[in-house]
């Protein structure tokens, strides 16, 4: 029971990261009907501003605790800037001048952009990894190990709580902007017909960049979390990443929001029982499976919408 | 009429799609306060004239003023948003949006403080669309999307109004209904209505003038009780058309 409550933990937490990459990709190709596959090294890229700003900050944990907070979060923020900046970028220079063309060329530019960006940061930040001191410790301990001190003590550490509530916070803002305001309403609008949309004074170009942008932001986030998680990183992390926030989106339901934010919990949640219960080596082999099995039987996904309702 | 200046002026427009030419040289007026129709049979180039005014298609010669102004290379959403709104062919809903988001959309390019106003206008005129007002617009029916379609362009208060088929596949009395729900906007606010349908029987009866197109190029013009008198129109787009 501790160890299933552990692995749970742990699971959510992940998925936690997954989710938050997923959400761009399914923004993505909701608006352009496309995967972007440069989204994972966007992902990496947030990774590596966070760390280089650390760095330059001088943030340690040795700081006072609320000069600490706020380091981090002018970290977070400033990377979300960042690679914001990033993902505008890709959209313009590897997407947008392919609009309208024939299907597969922006697939490879998107499968281009990818190898361009993970070799400029290896390039730039060398090929070795990253490590990172732990700036958050500590944890709560949700139970005490039993009568006889042998069970396993639980533990909820401060950077799993940290990501876990950044995450719902950030998917609970999210899900308002899209459903509730008027740019949230004309990315929509574009999603299910640009030509209308444009018809009602929608620039649909600038709306398609502010999706690029948003996704962008969110996996800075990711990036950041994972960062402060596994305490490395290189250049390569957004491979993997992307692949498993890919198989979320797909799993959840391409297209749809929420689908994304459910996906990436259960790969989550499902990479990482599997890792507790069977064998670490053959977790991926397991995400890619239930997707699998998921997609034969519904094939828009969980949460997917039918396409018949297309009019 | 001819010393003013009018609305929406068009000049030997043509239009591509790809190397197929649809429109051959168009030309057309709307002065301000008018509605004018055009009417022509299926594949004639109705649509695509009132699509390239909104600039998709862009034409490819020819000019498109509207209130002076050169529009024929704004973009769309520029154009939009001077005041120019279209119903267009196959009404466009957003079917997974309800009824009430459609008709934000169609109130994007307008003044966030004329908003209940204008939704309690168009409720008013289409008192279906309050009732249904937080269904899904793809579960409308064909005359409720109409309905849809039409307040929605409303909702961006147009000075101009471009109506691409308003009648098509509709009942009668669907047709009737927003027929005079067009005549009234026209007289009670002076809007000005383009309306394009094929259904040419209403369309001449309602408008002040039309033209008629083929393949392409206009190729009549007159008042809508001229046209409708001409045997030329009669035979081509009047029988049956009587409903
Ligand atoms: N998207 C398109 N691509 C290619 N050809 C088109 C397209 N839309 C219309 N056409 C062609 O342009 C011509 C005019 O069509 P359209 O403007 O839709 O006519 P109408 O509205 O009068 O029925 C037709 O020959 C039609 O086949
Ligand atoms: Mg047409």
């Amino acid at each position: 029971m501790e160890y299933f409550l552990q692995q749970l933990i742990n699971g959510v937490t992940l998925g936690s990261i997954y989710g938050l990459i997923a959400i761009g990709y399914t923004m993505v190709y909701g608006i352009i009907g496309m995967i972007n596959f440069a989204h994972g090294d966007i992902f990496m890229i947030g990774s590596f501003t966070a760390l280089i700003l650390i760095v330059l900050l001088g943030v340690t944990a040795a700081m006072p605790v609320a000069m600490l907070v706020m380091a981090l979060v002018l970290v977070l923020v400033l990377a979300m800037a960042f690679t914001a900046v990033w993902g505008w970028a890709v959209e313009r220079v590897a997407y947008r001048p392919l609009r309208g063309s024939f299907r597969l060329a922006p697939l490879i530019t998107a499968i281009g952009a990818s190898i361009a960006l993970q070799n400029f940061v290896q390039i730039s930040q060398g090929a070795r990894n990253k490590p990172l001191q732990p700036l958050i410790s500590g944890n709560f301990k949700l139970t005490d190990g039993g009568p006889d001190g042998s069970a396993l003590i639980v533990q909820l550490s401060y950077v799993q709580i940290t990501i876990i509530v950044v995450t719902l916070l950030l998917m609970a803002g999210f899900t308002l902007l899209i459903n509730r305001t008027s740019l949230g309403r004309a990315q929509r609008a574009c999603e299910q017909d640009r030509k209308m949309a444009a018809l009602l004074g929608v620039n649909v170009d600038r709306t398609i960049s502010l999706t690029f942008v948003m996704g962008a932001a969110l996996a800075a986030v990711a990036g950041v979390m994972f960062l402060l998680y596994y305490g490395v990183i290189d250049f390569y992390i957004g491979f993997l990443a992307g692949v498993k926030a890919f198989t979320a989106a797909v799993l959840g339901g391409i297209g749809s929001l929420p689908g994304a934010m459910l996906g990436g919990l259960l790969i989550g949640l499902i990479e990482t029982f599997w890792s507790g219960y069977f064998s670490v080596e053959y977790k991926d082999v397991a995400a890619f499976s239930i997707l699998a099995i998921v997609l034969i039987f519904m094939p828009e996904g969980l949460l997917g919408k039918p396409e018949v309702e297309k009019v | 009429m001819s010393t003013e200046q009018p609305l929406l002026r068009v000049r030997d427009l043509e239009t591509y799609y790809g190397k197929i030419q649809a429109l051959h040289g168009v030309n057309m007026d709307v002065y301000a306060g008018e509605i004018v129709t055009l009417i022509g049979a299926n594949g004639a180039g109705k649509s695509t004239l009132m699509m390239s005014i909104c600039g998709s298609p862009q034409a490819q010669a020819g000019t498109i003023h509207y209130e002076g102004a050169d529009i024929t290379r704004a973009q769309t959403y520029q154009t939009m948003r001077s005041g120019i709104a279209q119903s267009p062919e196959g009404r466009r809903i957003f079917p997974r949006m309800s009824v009430l988001e459609n008709l934000l959309m169609g109130a994007m390019v307008s003044k966030p403080e004329y908003l209940d106003e204008d939704l309690a206008k168009v409720f008013a005129l289409f008192p279906r669309l309050k009732e249904r007002q937080h269904q899904r617009g793809g579960t409308l029916s064909g005359g409720e999307q109409q309905m849809l379609a039409i307040a929605r362009a409303l909702m961006s208060r147009p000075k101009l109004l471009l109506l691409d088929e308003p009648s098509l596949g509709l009942a009668p009395i669907i047709v009737k209904q927003i027929f005079e729900a067009i005549g009234e906007l026209n007289k009670r606010e002076g809007l000005t209505v383009f309306l394009v349908e094929q259904n040419a029987y209403h369309a001449l009866k309602l408008a002040h003038r039309g033209y008629v197109m083929v393949n392409g190029v206009v190729t009549m013009s007159g008042t809508g009780k001229e046209l409708l008198s001409r045997e030329e129109v009669k035979a081509a787009y009047l029988e049956g058309g009587r409903h």
